[in-house]
C-alpha cells in the first residue's frame, strides 16, 4: 500500500513537469504517427509510386517524392517504426547487459569485478562504430532486428561502469548486511534488495539508452551499412545525399528523416532532465 | 603517476590487442565467403575453372589455405610490416598507401573541431550555469544541438550555405581547377572546403561539451567547499574559479569517452560533404565490398582513438596533482 502511494507521488510529480511533459507529447506524437502511419499511405517504401520523379509535397504525395518517385511520407512513417525498434530493442538490450555485468561487478567484487571491469574499459575504449562497421560490413543480410542486436552488445559499457559504482555503495548498507545474514540468496539480495533503491537511475539510463542506439542506429545506416531489407530514417538521408537530393533541392527528402531523429532524441534528454527533477527533489524548480 | 600510466598502457596494448584479433577474426568466422563475393561482384568470367583458378589464386595470396594459427601469426606479421592487403577497390594500390592519402583530412577535420568545441563548450557551459537568461537559451540550445544526427547537420549546413546561398563548396578537400601547392590560392581554397564540415562537427560536439560543463558547474557550486568559502565572505568570482578547476577535470575524462562518437560523426560528415577523409574512403569500400580497405580503416580508427586516448591520460596526470602523487585521483 505503502509502495502504491509512492508511485502515484512520483507519479503526480512526473506528470506536472513541464520538461516531462513536453518531452512525452513529442515521443507520443512520433510513436502515434509510426503506429498509424503506414495505414494511411497506399503506396509502400521502395514502391515506384509516382511515374514523373521527384516531385515537391502535394495533396497526393504528402511529403512529395524522392528521385525515383518513391514517396517519402510511406519512406518516413515506416523508417520511424524502423526507430522506436532500434531505440527500444538496441537500447534495452545495452541497458540490460550493462546492469546484469555492473551489478555483479559491484557486488560480487574481488576477482569477479577485476575481471569484469577491465573488460568494460576495453571495450570502453574501442570505438563502437568501428566495431559496428566491420561486424556489419561482413553480413550479407542485414535486418532491424540484427542492427539492434549489434547496438547492444556494443553499447553496454557506461552503463556497466555507472551501475557498478551505484552497486559499490549500496552493498556495504545495514540493510544489504541484514539480507545476507538471514541467508538470501545473492541474487535475490541484488534484485529485492538493491536494485529497487536504483530503479529511478535505471530508467533514466533505459532512456539515455534509447536515444543513444537511435543516433548510433544513424550513423551506421548513413554510412551504407543499414538494413538491407527494410527502410529507415538513416538510409533515407544516405539514399538522399547519394541520389543528389542537395545539388537539386529536394529538401522534402532530406529533412523530415533529421527533424524525426532530432526531436525524439531531444524529447528523450529533455524527459530525463525532467524526470531526474522528479526523482531528487533537490533539483525541483519551485 | 608511473603506475598510473603503466596501468593505463597496459588497457591499451590489450585493446590493441583484441582490435587486432577481432579484424583477424570477423572475415574468417563470419558467414559469408568474402572471396567468392568479391569474385561474383567483378564477374570476370562466366567460365567456372578460371573462377575457381581465381579463387584458389586469391586464397593462396591471403594465405587462407594454411591452418588458423598460422594465419594469425602471419597477420601480425605483415601488419609489423605495415602491411594491410592491396584495395580491391583501388587495384593495385596498398590499403597502407590509400589510408595514408586520407589521414591528413581527418586530422585537420577532427583536432580543431574537438579541441575548440570543448574551449568553447566549457566556456560557455559554465556561464550558462550562473546567469538565468544564459541558461534559459544556451542550456536548450546545447540539448538539441547534442540531439542532432551529425549527418542532419551536415547536410542542412551545405544546403544552406552552400546550394540556397552558394557561398560553400558542397564537395571535395580543395576545388578540383587546382593543383595542390604551396600558394595561397590553394590554402584558401583548402580552407573554404574545410570550413563547413568543421562547423557541423564544431556545433554538434559544442552542445554535448556545455551541457557537461553547465552540470558540472551546478554541482560544484552546491558543494559543501564552496559554501563553506560562500560563508567565509570569499568573492563569487573566486568560488567559481574553485568550481571551474574541480569541473573542468570530469570533462578531460568525459572528453576521452566521447572521442568514439566524435570519430564516427566525422566519418559521416565527410560522406556528407565528399570529403575524403576515412569516412569518405570507408563508404567506397562498403559499396564496393572492398574487405581489406574496411579492415585496414579500422585498425587506424581504432589505433588513432588510442592514441588520443593515451594523450588525455597524460594531460589528465599534468592538471590533476593526485594522479601525481600516486593518491586514486581517476575513479576507475
Amino acid at each position: 500500500m505503502k509502495n502504491l502511494r509512492i508511485h502515484n507521488e512520483i507519479l503526480y510529480f512526473a506528470l506536472r513537469n513541464k520538461k516531462v511533459q513536453i518531452g512525452l507529447i513529442i515521443i507520443l506524437f512520433f510513436v502515434l504517427l509510426a503506429l498509424i502511419g503506414p495505414t494511411l499511405t497506399m503506396y509502400q517504401p521502395f514502391e515506384y509510386a509516382n511515374p514523373l520523379g521527384p516531385q515537391a509535397p502535394s495533396s497526393k504525395f504528402w511529403m512529395g517524392t524522392t528521385f525515383f518517385g518513391q514517396d517519402v511520407f510511406s519512406q518516413f512513417v515506416n523508417g520511424l517504426r524502423a526507430t522506436f525498434i532500434v531505440g527500444l530493442l538496441g537500447g534495452g538490450i545495452g541497458t540490460l547487459l550493462g546492469i546484469v555485468i555492473g551489478f555483479t561487478a559491484g557486488y560480487y567484487g574481488g576477482i569477479v569485478d577485476e575481471i569484469l571491469n577491465a573488460l568494460t574499459n576495453i571495450v570502453l575504449v574501442i570505438p563502437t562504430m568501428a566495431v559496428l562497421l566491420i561486424i556489419a560490413a561482413y553480413l550479407d543480410v542485414r535486418s532491424v532486428f540484427t542492427e539492434c542486436i549489434l547496438i547492444g552488445l556494443t553499447s553496454w559499457p557506461w552503463t556497466a561502469r555507472a551501475v557498478r559504482a551505484q552497486t559499490f555503495s549500496l552493498r556495504t548498507r545495514d540493510f544489504v548486511d541484514l539480507a545476507k545474514l538471514s541467508g538470501m540468496k545473492s541474487f535475490k539480495i541484488i534484485f529485492s534488495e538493491i536494485a529497487p533503491n536504483m530503479m529511478s537511475y535505471l530508467l533514466l539510463v533505459f532512456i539515455l539508452q534509447f536515444g543513444g542506439a537511435i543516433l548510433t542506429a544513424a550513423t551506421l545506416d548513413f554510412i551504407g551499412l543499414g538494413p538491407t531489407n527494410a527502410i529507415s530514417l538513416g538510409l533515407m538521408m544516405q539514399y538522399s545525399v547519394l541520389w543528389g537530393a542537395l545539388p537539386f533541392g529536394m529538401w522534402w527528402w532530406f529533412v523530415p528523416p533529421g527533424l524525426a531523429i532530432t526531436a525524439i532524441v531531444g524529447a528523450l534528454y529533455c524527459t530525463n532532465v525532467g524526470l531526474d527533477e522528479v526523482f531528487n527533489p533537490k533539483l525541483r524548480e519551485m | 603517476m608511473k603506475r598510473y600510466l603503466l596501468r593505463k598502457i597496459l588497457i591499451y596494448l590489450l585493446t590493441f590487442f583484441i582490435a587486432v584479433t577481432i579484424d583477424w577474426m570477423i572475415p574468417r568466422f563470419m558467414p559469408g565467403d568474402p572471396i567468392r563475393n568479391m569474385l561474383t561482384r567483378v564477374s570476370v568470367s562466366s567460365n567456372a575453372t578460371a573462377i575457381q583458378q581465381m579463387y584458389d589464386y586469391y586464397s593462396h595470396l591471403f594465405g587462407l589455405d594454411l591452418p588458423l594459427w598460422q594465419q594469425y601469426l602471419n597477420f601480425w606479421k605483415s601488419l609489423f610490416q605495415g602491411d594491410l592487403g592491396i584495395s580491391t577497390y583501388l587495384f593495385p594500390t596498398p590499403v597502407i598507401d590509400v589510408i595514408k592519402r586520407a589521414v591528413p583530412y581527418d586530422i585537420f577535420l577532427l583536432l580543431p573541431a574537438i579541441l575548440l568545441s570543448w574551449y568553447a563548450g566549457n566556456k560557455f557551459g559554465a556561464v550558462a550555469a550562473r546567469s538565468k537568461r544564459l541558461d534559459n537559451t544556451i542550456t536548450p540550445l546545447s540539448y538539441i544541438l547534442n540531439a542532432t544526427p551529425y549527418m542532419w547537420l551536415g547536410i542542412l549546413l551545405s544546403w544552406f550555405f552552400g546550394i540556397i546561398l552558394g557561398i560553400f563548396p558542397i564537395a571535395g578537400a580543395y576545388s578540383y581547377s587546382l593543383q595542390p601547392s604551396f600558394s595561397w590560392k590553394f590554402i584558401g581554397s583548402v580552407l573554404h572546403h574545410w570550413f563547413l564540415p568543421f562547423l557541423s562537427l564544431f556545433m554538434v560536439e559544442f552542445g554535448g561539451q556545455a551541457i557537461g560543463m553547465r552540470n558540472m558547474i551546478i554541482y560544484e557550486l552546491e558543494a559543501d567547499y564552496s559554501h563553506y568559502l560562500g560563508t567565509l565572505g570569499a568573492p563569487q568570482k573566486l568560488i567559481r574559479n574553485y568550481a571551474f578547476r574541480n569541473a573542468i577535470l570530469p570533462q578531460v575524462t568525459g572528453l576521452a569517452l566521447k572521442l568514439g562518437t566524435i570519430v564516427a560523426g566525422a566519418l559521416v560528415t565527410e560522406v556528407v560533404f565528399s570529403y575524403p577523409g576515412i569516412g569518405y574512403l570507408l563508404l567506397a569500400a562498403i559499396q564496393n565490398q572492398d574487405y581489406f580497405l574496411i579492415q585496414g580503416c579500422f585498425l587506424f580508427i581504432i589505433v588513432g582513438v588510442l592514441i588520443a586516448n593515451f594523450a588525455i591520460d597524460i594531460i589528465y596526470v599534468l592538471i590533476d596533482p593526485r594522479t601525481r602523487r600516486g593518491m586514486t585521483g581517476e575513479t576507475s
